[in-house]
């Protein structure tokens, strides 16, 4: 009998010791990564900045390297320009779902990860730029020449990922033939892309240049280059933060600078893409206004 | 609650409802034949098939389901390229209703084992002394005692089923998981509401299989 | 098994042994005709190109993306296991309870958690999580997914367990409660120093295959992007274009750990039947109480 008590309780002793080796968040993994380590707040010597993991060519990184990608680019510049160094930056990973969330949370000081400006969104965050205008488009094999838009697809198959409306905006307005897969990344989609199972995948265009950029996939697929929605790319702040104009004025500087197509001409290479020049010159491209 | 009614008019809860339990009948009827193939495997004379039956359940039963349904369309039908239908929405049902079959029948195999024990020695020594071989022996007198000794576990592996139908959301199927996902996205404000609805759903679909299996086995146990 | 195998069927005799040694090499032909043209077909695929495997096995891919993943799958099983067996436990005894209300809401919450499919559960709490306690700060929003798989594990194994403790309970031999009341124990009492007790013990086999099947369900946590085994796979074969082989291995860790658990349970079970006059057989090989879920 006694015997059983000691391993009740040393079942427990290491159910305190499992709760107290922390959750994802504090552990400096998983969810909610900080490269820093420790709980940092705003306003210090350093910046929380919260980035995509998985998405090559935008905010991707590497084991436990230093992320890569256009994002990254951008909001090292920026930081910069806000007076932080490189090594001040600690990146934190905001899964789409999780975004408007870590902002309002506390738990970043701002967001670069394919976050396209909304007025749903804006009721809860704040937005600066966009520094980057994307449009939905469809990536398809090197050597296809039938797919030229999302009218193309009667009889195709098209590959997005689950629960985004891009795959299914295309089934509505555009071709209504179309077969439809979704998944639970990008990544699957293009591996079904390679073997012949899909003919195209589908979402912003700079998303899928920089899928095809990765030096695995490098030469055989192409984004089609027919944007067909606008995708306005900002930086997430708080409700009210003060930084806005000054990320901004960042922004403008970084692309006046040449700074801003040496980063995007970098993350991009070997697929054929160029942003469409028309969005990102045009007024799409207005930075927001901070007053509000 | 407001707008909460408007949802039944928006979404197809029911049609997606209909999905599950379409995918639980075919993948029950699946994996009760697999099953029981793999049991008598499991109980043959012949040691190639005993050991498929074996390592087939060991692994089967220790891979997560999630994994199975994903591993199937990324690399079956993503690189072997199998395919069932050009449809897709047909052609992942498929693959779901497989992948469920695939990896109940382990546990189908399972509880007719179990089923086979609560037989007594002496149905098969009768069995065999009055002629029967192997397969006549496990077809006329083991199997059909060992399958009403196993109502319960068959039935627990049933429900079991009928819950894990909604893994299928990850193999592209829209069922009433996925459609809660999609719901609660959507509508934050109502997620208690919307859950609660789909909660109910799956109770209405179960509970009542919890109580006919309970029915079930005292009515067909072999009385001994 | 062995026993009742043999009875099923004569000693083979000479015509038998060569049919069986001929099944079997036919058999053998037909598993390995299939391994043969499955790998033929990824070769054509170029799914066997050695560096996407490298990438999947090499020394980045544990420390970084395996391992930390492993922890978390092994972390949030542990922590549900152990959450689990609380819940498992008071719910036990509540519908044991001389006391009927309290007897009848818990058997309906027992119930409601045993219905529902986990995932609803985890999609429904990770909501729940990110929306609604994230925002009154009391999570990191980031953890969301986190507490979702662990809470969705808790409720669902935790109503298994409380099934587990009442029939366990209710499987002893009446002698135990009729002993109990003769030496002059209350009800309580004699369920607290002397049935609980033993159907514990009796459980525990169980409770370690239990294990597996949360750690199998903690898997179910990639669909609402917890960082867990699975989706430290799929991130590591976002990179390098190779999530077949990543995912390939991932399932293999999954395999081996759930083998060795349930190997284990088993084991168990043999050591600790001298202890208690219950069954001590793992519940998922032979009653099936607790069929896994994912």
């Amino acid at each position: 009998m006694r015997k059983k008590y000691i391993s009740v309780a040393a079942l427990a002793a290491s159910a305190a010791l499992a709760l107290s080796a922390c959750s994802p968040s504090s552990t400096g993994n998983g969810g909610g990564e900080t490269t820093g380590g420790g709980e940092t707040q705003a306003g210090g010597d350093s910046v929380r900045i919260g980035i995509k993991f998985d998405q090559p060519g935008l905010g991707f990184r590497e084991g436990s390297g230093d992320p890569t990608g256009f994002d990254v680019d951008v909001a090292k510049y920026v930081a910069g320009e806000l007076g932080y160094a490189e090594d001040d930056i600690e990146w934190v990973q905001t899964p789409s779902a999780n975004r408007e969330n870590a902002l309002e949370g506390g738990e970043v000081d701002m967001i670069f990860a394919t976050y396209s400006i909304t007025d749903e969104r804006k009721q809860r965050v704040d937005f600066a730029g966009p520094y980057f205008v994307a449009g939905q488009d469809l990536l398809v094999r090197q050597d296809d020449t039938e797919i030229t838009g999302p009218d193309a697809l009667d009889g195709k198959n098209l590959c997005s990922v689950t629960g985004s409306t891009s795959a299914q905006r295309i089934k509505d307005e555009y071709s209504e033939g179309v077969n439809l897969v979704e998944q639970g990344g990008y990544a699957e989609c293009v591996t079904y892309l390679e073997s012949g199972q899909v003919d195209a995948v589908t979402t912003d265009d700079i998303i899928l240049a920089g899928l095809a950029a990765t030096p695995e996939n490098s030469g055989k697929f192409k984004v089609v280059g027919n944007p067909f929605t606008v995708e306005r790319y900002g930086v997430g702040l708080p409700k009210d933060s003060d930084q806005c104009q000054a990320v901004n004025d960042a922004i403008t500087k970084m692309k006046e600078e040449g700074a801003w197509e040496e980063a995007l001409t970098k993350n991009t290479e070997g697929t054929g893409y160029t942003p469409d020049q028309k969005l990102n010159d045009g007024p799409e491209a207005e930075l927001e206004s901070c007053d509000a | 609650m407001n707008g909460f009614l408007e949802l039944f008019a928006e979404y197809d809860i029911l049609g997606a409802f209909w999905m599950n339990i379409r995918l639980t009948v075919l993948a029950a009827i699946g994996s009760f034949v697999l099953g029981t193939v793999l049991a008598v495997f499991r109980i043959s004379p012949v040691g190639s098939l005993r050991a498929i039956g074996t390592s087939y359940v060991n692994v089967v039963r220790n891979t997560p389901l999630t994994i199975i349904m994903v591993l199937g369309v990324l690399a079956v039908w993503g690189q072997l390229k199998i395919e069932f239908f050009d449809d897709f929405a047909l052609n992942f049902f498929t693959y779901a209703v497989i992948a469920l079959s695939l990896y109940h029948a382990s546990f189908v195999c399972e509880a007719i084992r179990s089923g086979v024990n609560t037989v007594p020695q002496g149905q098969a020594e009768a069995a065999r002394a009055i002629g029967l071989s192997f397969l006549p022996a496990a077809r006329v007198v083991v199997l059909p005692q060992a399958l009403r000794g196993a109502i319960t576990p068959l039935g627990n592996t049933l429900i079991a089923l009928t819950k894990n139908t909604t893994v299928a959301a990850a193999a592209s199927v829209a069922e009433a998981s996925g459609l809660m996902k999609s719901m609660i996205e959507f509508n934050p404000n109502l997620m208690i509401y919307i859950f609660l609805t789909i909660a109910i759903g799956f109770c209405i679909i179960v509970i009542p299989m919890g109580i006919l299996t309970t029915w079930l086995s005292d009515k067909l146990a072999v009385a001994r | 098994m062995k026993a009742q195998a043999t009875v099923l069927f004569d000693a083979p005799g000479p015509k038998a042994r060569r049919n069986i040694l001929l099944s079997n090499a036919v058999a053998l032909a037909v598993v390995l005709v299939v391994v043969v043209l499955v790998l033929i077909q990824l070769n054509n695929q170029d799914q066997l190109a050695p560096d996407k495997w490298i990438n999947a096995l090499d020394a980045n891919a544990w420390a970084n993306y395996y391992l930390p993943g492993l922890q978390f799958t092994l972390q949030s099983s542990g922590i549900a296991v152990v959450t689990s067996l609380a819940f498992g436990l008071v719910f036990g005894f509540l519908r044991l309870a001389p006391f009927g209300p309290l007897r009848w809401i818990s058997g309906v919450v027992v119930e409601f958690f045993r219905a529902v499919p986990v995932l609803v559960m985890m999609f429904f709490l990770y909501f729940f999580f990110s929306r609604i306690v994230a925002p009154a700060g009391l999570i990191d929003s980031s953890d969301a997914a986190y507490y979702g798989v662990i809470v969705g594990l808790t409720v669902y194994n935790g109503a298994v367990i409380a099934e587990l403790v009442r029939s366990g309970v209710r499987s002893l031999p009446k002698g135990q409660r009729e002993a109990a009341a003769a030496i002059g124990m209350t009800n309580n009492q004699s369920l607290r120093l002397v049935e609980v007790p033993q159907a514990l013990t009796a459980m525990l086999p169980s409770l370690l295959s239990q294990f597996v099947v949360i750690i199998k369900d903690s898997a179910l946590g990639y669909l609402i992007g917890f960082y867990e085994l699975l989706q430290y796979s799929r991130q590591l074969g976002s990179g390098y274009s190779n999530i077949l082989q990543t995912l390939v291995v991932a399932a293999l860790i999954f395999i081996v750990i759930n083998f060795i658990l349930t190997w284990l349970a088993s084991k168990l079970a043999g050591r600790l039947s001298s202890r208690t006059v219950g069954d001590t057989t793992p519940a998922t090989s032979t009653t099936g109480v607790t069929v896994g879920q994912a």
